[in-house]
């Protein structure tokens, strides 16, 4: 044998095992949100015609598609901001850890608390930065004493990205800060009362371009400790935050999967046709 | 794929990135064909407008990728689209590649011609024919499977790949039996397998942009797989 073939006998080449793609494997968490049959009506009018999806702890899910189909109103029952809207009707399941969050029994308040909202327009309370961020915790009495309200405080700040720009001015109110820096003002009021899940409807549509890249980046990091559903009509924002992706149109849920299988390979004409641009 | 964006703008850029692809794709076709006429015929002239024809391919290839960089990046394209978009820059590399092969039949031409040896000896020359004119129908089948993004036109291309891998066989024995009964022809016979070489591969880039198209439409990668696999997929 010469040198060449015992150098090749001697080769040993190993294969990469052939691995699937992230588009094709599925969220393995625990169920953190389940929604089961929900139809929400206004009035006379039902404006979501039985959803039923469930949400994975930890995993962040954007709820995409055209003016009026419906997924700001699906995003409302989680944290039963409907009840606010005299003419709506919830009806269908809604658990949160396996408990129906519609049952008589539950205290709505803490149910916002646990589940919590960040609004589209920046809406920081006419309070100091500090008094935005501390009212929920004193509210609920997560603090006894100042230190401990002050832990809060700086520990929500930190986590919504903001306490290096605001530590050296607590003081200053909320609604001094840019919009960017206020919608994250919000995000720390949110965290500050230990939610399990945020919910952001469009947080970002009323910041620039940066002030969205800061945002969208933070919910990245927020997803280690948070369930997170964000309603955006931005698409490639939908693409860039978001682990899975609920496609919704004219009431209904037409698709839910992976954002890459929703982006790459949708199994809906209707979702291929809004991805696309295709859409009217 | 149909169906129209609302950016008619976006329709306009696909459709006309496409049609760049079936333009460069008839100019591949009309080489290959110019280059086995020459071959075949012995002529220098059109060895030469091959050649000519090689720089118009090449241009075009940078002008496609240039527009789908330029496609992507303005309208962060998904699905369909996307997937549309990949199989244009792929299929511009196969049809530059095309174009590769038909220049190096040209030369070899050139070369057999200006060094007088097609006129000393009688080269085999039309053994070569009946596998280019597969090849070419090959390419014509995946450029048309192309054009109408047709999924079944491209599974036949698949299908038929193997009948040019048998003919570049058969015509590697033919030409060893040739060149064992005269050893003078040895070495335009082995220029001769080259070009035999190179109608083969122009067949594999026939298939490379059929394998695209079934992509396009199926949204299932099917290179590396058997045809009954495709078959199943596309059905």
């Amino acid at each position: 044998m010469n040198s060449l073939q015992a150098s090749i006998s001697g080769l040993q080449v190993a294969l990469p095992a052939a691995s699937k793609t992230s588009a094709s494997t599925e969220p393995s968490g625990p169920v953190k949100l389940s929604a089961t049959d929900v139809k929400v009506r206004y009035g006379s009018n039902e404006a979501l015609h039985g959803v039923t999806v469930d949400i994975r702890c930890n995993e962040v899910v954007a709820f995409i598609g055209p003016s009026g189909c419906g997924k700001s109103t699906f995003l409302r029952c989680f944290n039963r901001m409907n009840d606010t809207v005299p003419s709506a009707r919830v009806t269908g399941a809604i658990m949160l850890d396996g408990k129906d969050i519609y049952d008589p029994g539950v205290d709505v308040v803490l149910l916002r608390a646990q589940v919590g909202m960040v609004f589209q327009k920046p809406n920081p309370f006419p309070k100091s930065i500090f008094e935005n961020v501390a009212y929920g915790p004193r509210l609920h009495g997560l603090a006894s004493t100042r230190g401990q309200l002050d832990e809060i405080v700086e520990s929500s700040l930190r986590r919504a990205g903001l306490w290096n720009e605001v530590k050296d001015r607590l003081d200053a109110p909320g609604t001094g800060l840019s919009g960017g820096q206020q919608q994250r003002l919000c995000i720390a009021r949110a965290i500050a009362v230990s939610p399990d899940v945020i919910l952001m409807d469009e947080p970002c549509s009323a910041l620039d371009p940066i002030a969205t890249g800061i945002i969208e980046e933070l919910i990245s990091e927020l997803k280690a400790n948070y369930t997170i559903i964000i309603v955006t009509h931005n698409m490639q924002q939908a693409a860039r935050v978001a682990q899975r992706t609920a496609f919704f149109h004219l009431g209904n849920l037409v698709e839910v999967g992976p954002t890459t299988q929703i982006f790459m390979n949708p199994k809906q004409k209707q979702t291929e046709d809004y991805v696309t641009g295709r859409y009217g | 794929m149909n169906e129209k964006h609302i950016s008619s703008q976006f329709d306009a850029d696909l459709r006309g990135i496409s049609a760049l692809v079936l333009e460069m794709g008839g100019l591949a076709e009309s080489q290959t064909a110019q280059a086995m006429y020459a071959l075949t015929n012995f002529s220098v002239e059109t060895a030469d407008q091959v050649l000519v024809l090689e720089d118009r391919v090449n241009a075009m290839e940078v002008e496609i990728d240039l527009e789908l960089q330029r496609i992507i990046a303005m309208r962060q394209p998904t699905a369909g689209d996307l997937r549309l978009l990949i199989a244009v820059t792929k299929a511009s590399a196969n049809l530059e590649r095309v174009g590769d092969e038909a220049a190096r039949i040209a030369r070899t031409v050139r070369r057999l011609v200006t060094t007088g040896v097609s006129s000393r000896m009688r080269l085999p020359v039309s053994e070569l024919v009946y596998g280019a004119d597969l090849a070419i129908a090959q390419l014509r089948r995946a450029l048309d499977s192309f054009a109408r993004m047709d999924a079944e036109q491209a599974v036949e291309v698949l299908k038929h790949d193997d009948q040019i891998d048998r003919e570049f066989d058969g015509l590697l024995r033919k030409l060893i039996t040739y060149m064992m009964e005269d050893p003078r022809t040895i070495s335009s016979c082995i220029d001769l397998v080259f070009v035999a070489k190179a109608i083969e591969r122009i067949g594999d880039h026939g298939k490379n942009l059929a394998e695209a198209v079934i992509y396009v439409v199926k949204g299932t990668d099917v290179r590396h797989t058997s045809v009954a696999e495709v078959e199943n997929v596309v059905r």
